[in-house]
């Protein structure tokens, strides 16, 4: 619990919780900046040929709305009403510049209303966000403030850090797109593998972080994992015939759709043997499988196809005994022929540990006990099996270097109990 | 856009390098002429040096109006510069493609500062 108390004071100050109506509004503002804040950006980098500058005007907008909206309602035309401040902001800021005539004339021209005429913009404004010069933490505040629109504020409160090295981060990323000449483009096909990768683990680690942090409820106007949930959406529509997009989503999608199991009443984490599976949401997985499939069709596998193929095995198991153990190894043993991780070996031991018994598995975690000592799970899973061995000594103390380094206060809430039970 | 592109290495790797046979070294050598020449022929190179190793060092620094004068790198680090190529291309993307292209060690890549719009 304490843990839980340290996270409602990073953010310096005091939680409110929200009301119903607020939280209606809130919803409807989100769905707003996300359907606008990226096609903003885009157009508005394309009419100035500024990134930074276009960045930062919409998201002096996005702020002008967060104060005026809640009051006065959501206008008409939100699109619109952005568009305006955002312009009337960079008209401000261009004042200012010695080339003000030049490039107002070139603001003036720029469309009105940011209603793509063309192909989609954001892709290109996704690739440069998550370019791979510039730092994991940058590439991820500003994949979340120029393409999903939150502001500042909120990226800092959903990871747990001050505002202002948040907005130390963003400045310092843009400061290096406009210096280093980082371009404003869809990468070319020789470079997209590589370029696509890079985007989908900037998505892949924003969903992790959000999904890790729900149940330990914090009153925040968004969730992270469904804004990661909703970009990987908006890669899949943008290039849709990359199957790993797909298997990244549909990845997504089959854990999110366990998350109402993975807390109980009392906000105490609830992990997969444990978890009721009637909780579980049913067409929410069946669209994961079906977005799979959708991947698998394409015949060109990868590592989250794999990931969610895993997923799906144990969303479609009536129980954790009755699910298929043989079959995950076998997608584990697949995926370690794609990259080899440490991390992934432990996930195969675990799944070694249900048809071939604990002994095996313990063999093969203890090889991991080097790369892996700094790794919270790596000795919670070593705690389970020594468990099912009959070593209670040895168990405990695995646990307790487990606590040792969780960070996560709904995961050490769970190992505590698991140390006094 | 003109950037940078500085060929880095450990002194181990510089070590190493001193300890090579001759026949060794025209290999090495080759590989880096091969890379200089593609990119002299495309246009992309502005300019570039191979450096003598940091041992030959001499450092001058400016201390109260004076200049001092001290043997050796400026940086003491592990890694050394062992050479450096100017180019000239349209953004950081090609400039990093050229980069993945040397033959051995580590490239910095750093844009020079462009004074011509001020």
């Amino acid at each position: 619990m304490a843990g839980r108390r340290r996270r409602g004071a990073a953010n310096g100050r005091p939680l409110e919780r929200l009301t119903t109506t607020q939280t209606a509004t809130d919803a409807a503002v989100s769905a707003v900046f996300r359907e606008e804040a990226g096609r903003l950006t885009a157009a508005l980098v394309r009419a100035l040929g500024d990134f930074d500058l276009a960045e930062e005007v919409v998201q002096d907008s996005l702020v002008a709305a967060l104060e005026k909206w809640p009051k006065q309602g959501i206008p008409e035309k939100p699109g619109a009403w952005l568009m305006t401040t955002a312009r009337r902001r960079a008209i401000d800021i261009l004042r200012r510049d010695k080339r003000y005539q030049e490039k107002l004339v070139i603001l003036e021209r720029s469309p009105l209303s940011p209603e793509p005429v063309e192909a989609d913009d954001r892709l290109r404004l996704i690739f440069t966000c998550c370019h791979p010069a510039l730092s994991q933490e940058a590439r991820v505040a500003l994949t979340l403030r120029a393409v999903a629109g939150f502001t500042t504020a909120e990226i800092a409160s959903a990871f747990l850090v001050a505002e202002a090295t948040v907005a130390q981060r963003i400045v310092r990323a843009k400061r290096k797109i406009v210096d280093a000449h980082i371009p404003y483009r869809v990468p070319e096909a020789r470079e997209m593998g590589e370029r696509l990768d890079g985007v989908l683990s900037v998505l892949y680690l924003m969903f992790n972080e959000g999904y890790l942090s729900r149940g330990a409820q914090v009153a925040m106007r968004r969730d992270i994992a469904d804004d990661a949930i909703w970009l990987a959406g908006l890669v899949a529509k943008l290039m849709p015939d990359q199957p790993e997009v797909l298997g990244l989503l549909a990845l997504m999608k089959l854990n999110v759709a366990r998350s109402a199991a993975r807390f109980d009443g009392a906000g105490e984490m609830v992990l997969l043997p444990e978890q009721d599976r009637r909780l579980w949401d049913r067409p929410a997985i069946a669209e994961g499988i079906d977005i799979l499939d959708r991947a698998g069709a394409m015949r060109a596998t990868g590592p989250y196809q794999i990931q969610a193929a895993i997923a799906a095995l144990h969303s479609e198991a009536a129980s954790w005994d009755e699910t298929d153990w043989h079959q995950i190894m076998l997608l584990y043993d697949a995926l370690l022929q794609m990259a080899d991780s440490p991390v992934v070996r432990l996930n195969r031991a675990i799944a070694l540990s249900h048809f071939a018994g604990p002994e095996p598995a313990l063999g093969e975690v203890n090889d991991l006990a080097i790369t892996l000592d700094g790794y919270h799970l790596f000795h919670s899973a070593r705690a389970e099996l020594l468990v099912q061995l009959g070593e209670p000594v040895l168990a405990r103390e695995a646990r307790m270097r487990a606590l040792e380094l969780c960070q996560n206060p709904a995961e050490r809430s769970l190992l505590l109990r698991k140390l006094h039970g | 856009m003109k950037y940078v592109l500085m060929f880095v290495g450990s002194s181990d790797d510089q070590d190493a390098w001193e300890k090579l046979s001759k026949d060794q070294r025209a290999v090495a050598y080759e590989a880096a002429g091969k890379w200089f020449e593609e990119h002299s022929k495309a246009g992309r190179l502005v300019g570039g040096a191979e450096l003598q190793g940091p041992n030959t060092a001499t450092t001058v620094r400016i201390k109260n109006g004076k200049a001092m004068v001290t043997d050796g790198p400026y940086i003491e680090a592990k890694e050394v510069v062992g050479g450096f190529a100017i180019v000239e291309v349209k953004d950081l993307d090609e400039a990093l493609a050229m980069a993945k292209g040397w033959p051995a060690g580590a490239v910095e890549v750093r844009p020079m500062v462009d004074h011509s719009n001020d």
